[in-house]
């Protein structure tokens, strides 16, 4: 659809455009405090990692048992917040689900934050820094760290070219719309990152073949990141790490994350932005139902594993077992189990708390469960003695906490910042639905699927 | 042990010419290793075009590096190996001092608090009471160390001996999450070495001086061995119960004493760490808990190790290997 629309069409997406657009061209008090915030929380941290490069890890929790902490928890548990994003997103285009229009932009945006803050993990946490480049000199295939590094270049790359393709008509829209009302260095940005686009039905068939490619690539290479990540431990002789599933369960544990984080997202901004309309409580509910789906997932999969193991209960699985019930990490084992994985799938199949706040709740709990299981997995398998000698401790220092902290900060300062230079939703995408469904309704009064509206769309009901 | 650690220069001057070959030898099988991994990097990552063209140029080094020092008799490749006879180790109960396999490694390597290269771990025995396992690196022929480190940092000699070049290492601790020995350290701070080991000149076969946040452990002391002496711990045991040998030529000794290693291994019930695993070390054990020293399974306990230096190195820190803090 062209800007040629009937005027009813294009009175919804006068709106749209408004709506969407105009967080581009304001920013209120409460936005610079905020920004000024997370810049002083990310100060800290970069002070706190410049005592780490003065006196090496001494300053951390870490010791020779356990060698793995913090850093290494917000790895992996950053990596799998990113996989929100690109599956979701592109698992729901493949499905051809309607609902998805107003969320993928978020999603996607997500999982290149995600990355960027998760990649950055594992070199916070070398000995090492100033020999990062030996990876690149020396680096060897056979060894799991170089699979990551592989699989995650590849996955931002991919990531960043599925999250830049929809953004090109909303570049061009932007481009046109916003004129004056903004920055000169917003201007050249929207003129340049729209490379000519005009919405001509050649443009359009590209763009559409473009993303057809993109969504069916970007789903094994997300699946086979957070497997690669799974094998730092899988392939480690630890026992409470000897699981051929683990790839599975951190792939299913990281759309779990990935969901949860986008619709704490999609609350923020629904509120901040007043995008009601747009954002309803049916999207909530359709990616609350996601959530309720893959905490039985998870569920099963810690089955799986407890029990085939617990019923065995060989010499080392028992001192993990005892650890992870009982003993030293079981607050982090139950607050995941009861709060990170029951308490959000009851929240949502129960009708009286399906609804916004409850789902945000659910959300909440999910992404703090996660970062729980995230370390209990990490720490865990290193705790478990593999020589006579007494099981370790591990706390994490002020160091550690403070990059933390700082972790978290930046993937907000990143989101807060791109939130006032791209359109938060996929204008073009939301409006050819609703053009559809407009067109449908007055063709086909009763019509559940519309049909292929013009030539420009060969993928049909997209 | 104290006549090693004061002369550490004289050993420098023993080993030197094996030193060299080994280390031609070295630089050798890197730069193969580092062609493969450079062009792979270079193709995922597209940028590194010169790198390739340079490290291609360094292939055509000449592969005839002799291996002179690592040679027996019958001009075989060595393959050194241990043997502790549980049964001779009392845990220095009856010296009444630290382990002093331990206490002469650390002074001859200058290894760092909290470091115990070779460490005598206390194992429950089946009908109670306990027996005293001393634990170097166990040289895996199947090291899962070497497989996971991601720059080459670690390797396998060609005569067997797994080693670590802290000038490569980048501290990203797979090879300690990997081992299943407990036998890697990390320098987790500027490790606490006296002022004099910073003027050891570092090679991957003796890991002095120690860096700053970067793995080591026991290097089985292959220098040691070239020149026709015994390991550090070998020399240090009171009771003689580690015997250093090569399998290329059946022989083992504990300096007091000289088997025939393939008959001693067998006649004794030997038998290796977690064999399960599959990892094949190079240090066999024979069961026991220090009965031929007068040792009784019950007498529990040994001293706690200590690093003798007064003085250490300016900024120094001392950690924990446990995790408190100090």
């Amino acid at each position: 659809m062209g800007p040629s629309g009937s005027p009813q069409i294009s009175g919804y997406r006068e709106r749209l455009e408004d709506r969407v657009l105009s967080p581009l061209t304001t920013a209120s008090r409460a936005y610079y405090l905020l920004i000024g915030i997370l810049v002083l929380i990310i100060a800290w941290g970069i002070y706190a990692y410049t005592t780490q490069l003065r006196d090496g890890l001494y300053v951390t929790g870490l010791r020779d048992r356990i060698t793995w902490g913090m850093y290494i928890t917000l790895f992996v548990f950053f990596i799998g917040i990113s996989h929100a994003g690109t599956l979701i997103s592109a698992i729901l285009r493949v499905s051809k689900a309607e609902w998805r229009v107003p969320v993928t932009r978020m999603a996607e945006f997500i999982t290149v934050v995600a990355l960027m803050i998760g990649a950055l993990m594992p070199l916070i946490d070398l000995g090492r820094p100033d020999r990062v480049h030996h990876l690149f000199m020396f680096g060897r295939w056979q060894a799991p760290i170089t699979w990551d590094i592989l699989a995650i270049t590849t996955y931002f790359t991919g990531s960043l070219i599925y999250l830049y393709l929809p953004l090109i008509p909303d570049f061009a829209l932007a481009r046109d719309r916003l004129g004056d009302s903004v920055s000169p260095f917003k201007r050249v940005l929207y003129r340049t990152l729209a490379i000519g686009w005009r919405g001509s039905p050649e443009q359009r068939r590209k763009l559409h073949v473009a993303m057809g490619i993109m969504m069916i690539l970007i789903i094994p290479i997300a699946v086979s990141v957070h497997t690669v990540v799974s094998w730092i431990f899988g392939m480690t002789l630890r026992d409470a790490w000897n699981n051929p599933e683990f790839g599975v369960f951190f792939v299913a544990g990281a759309i779990y994350s990935g969901i949860a984080a986008l619709i704490i997202l999609m609350v923020v901004i629904r509120k901040a932005y007043h995008l009601e309309e747009y954002l309803t409580p049916k999207h909530f509910i359709n990616l609350g139902y996601m959530l309720a789906a893959l905490s039985l997932i998870m569920m099963y999969f810690n089955i799986l594993e407890y029990v085939t193991e617990g019923y065995k209960l060989t010499g080392e699985s028992e001192f993990g077992f005892n650890q992870l019930f009982t003993g030293a990490l079981a607050p982090y084992y139950w607050f995941y189990a009861i709060g990170g994985l029951v308490i959000p799938g009851v929240i949502i199949l129960i009708p009286w708390t399906r609804n916004i706040p409850g789902i945000l709740v659910a959300s909440i709990l999910v992404v703090i469960g996660m970062w729980m299981e995230r370390y209990f997995i990490v720490v865990g398998g290193l705790r478990t003695p593999t020589m006579p000698y007494e099981a370790a401790d591990y706390f994490p220092s002020w160091v550690e906490w403070s990059i933390m902290t700082a972790a978290f900060a930046g993937f907000i300062l990143i989101i807060t910042i791109a939130v006032k230079i791209l359109p938060v939703i996929a204008i073009w995408e939301v409006a050819e639905v609703h053009d559809e469904h407009e067109l449908a309704a007055r063709g086909r009064p009763i019509e559940a699927v519309p049909p292929p509206v013009t030539a420009a769309q060969p993928a049909g009901g997209d | 042990m104290t006549q090693k650690q004061s002369s550490p220069e004289v050993r420098d001057k023993i080993v030197t010419r094996e030193e060299e070959a080994a280390e031609n030898d070295r630089k050798f099988q890197l730069s193969r290793r580092q062609l493969l991994k450079m062009m792979g990097a270079a193709a995922a990552i597209g940028v590194a075009a010169p790198l390739v063209t340079k490290v291609m140029a360094s292939s055509s080094e000449s592969p005839a590096v002799a291996l002179s020092g690592a040679e027996s008799t019958s001009k075989r490749l060595r393959r050194w190996m241990m043997v502790i006879d549980l049964r001779k180790c009392d845990g220095c109960q009856s010296v009444d001092l630290p382990p002093q396999c331990t206490a002469g490694c650390i002074q001859s390597h200058f290894a760092p608090e909290p470091m115990e290269w070779i460490q005598v771990f206390e194992a429950e025995l089946p009908g109670g009471g306990t027996q005293f396992i001393p634990t170097p690196c166990q040289s895996c022929q199947s090291p899962p160390c070497v497989n996971v480190c991601p720059v080459g940092a670690t390797w396998t000699t060609p005569e067997g001996m797994t080693l670590i070049d802290q000038e490569r290492c980048i501290g990203c601790r797979s090879c300690m999450a990997a081992c299943p020995y407990d036998r890697r350290f990390f320098n987790w701070g500027s490790p606490p070495i006296p002022p004099e080991a910073t003027f050891i000149e570092y090679h991957p076969e003796r890991q002095t001086p120690l860096r700053k946040g970067v793995t080591s452990k026991c290097d089985f002391c292959v220098d040691m061995a070239r020149a026709g002496r015994l390991p550090s711990c070998a020399q240090s045991c009171p009771n003689n119960a580690i015997y250093y040998g090569d399998f290329e030529e059946d022989l083992a000794t504990n300096g007091d004493e000289v088997v025939e290693l393939s008959k001693f291994l067998s006649d004794n019930n030997a038998y290796r760490l977690k064999e399960e695993l599959n990892t094949k070390p190079r240090v066999h054990y024979i069961p026991g808990h220090g009965q031929d020293v007068g040792r009784d399974a019950y007498s529990k306990g040994r001293k706690d190790t200590v690093w003798p230096w007064k003085e250490t190195k300016e900024g120094a820190k001392v950690w924990d290997r446990l995790g408190h803090r100090k």
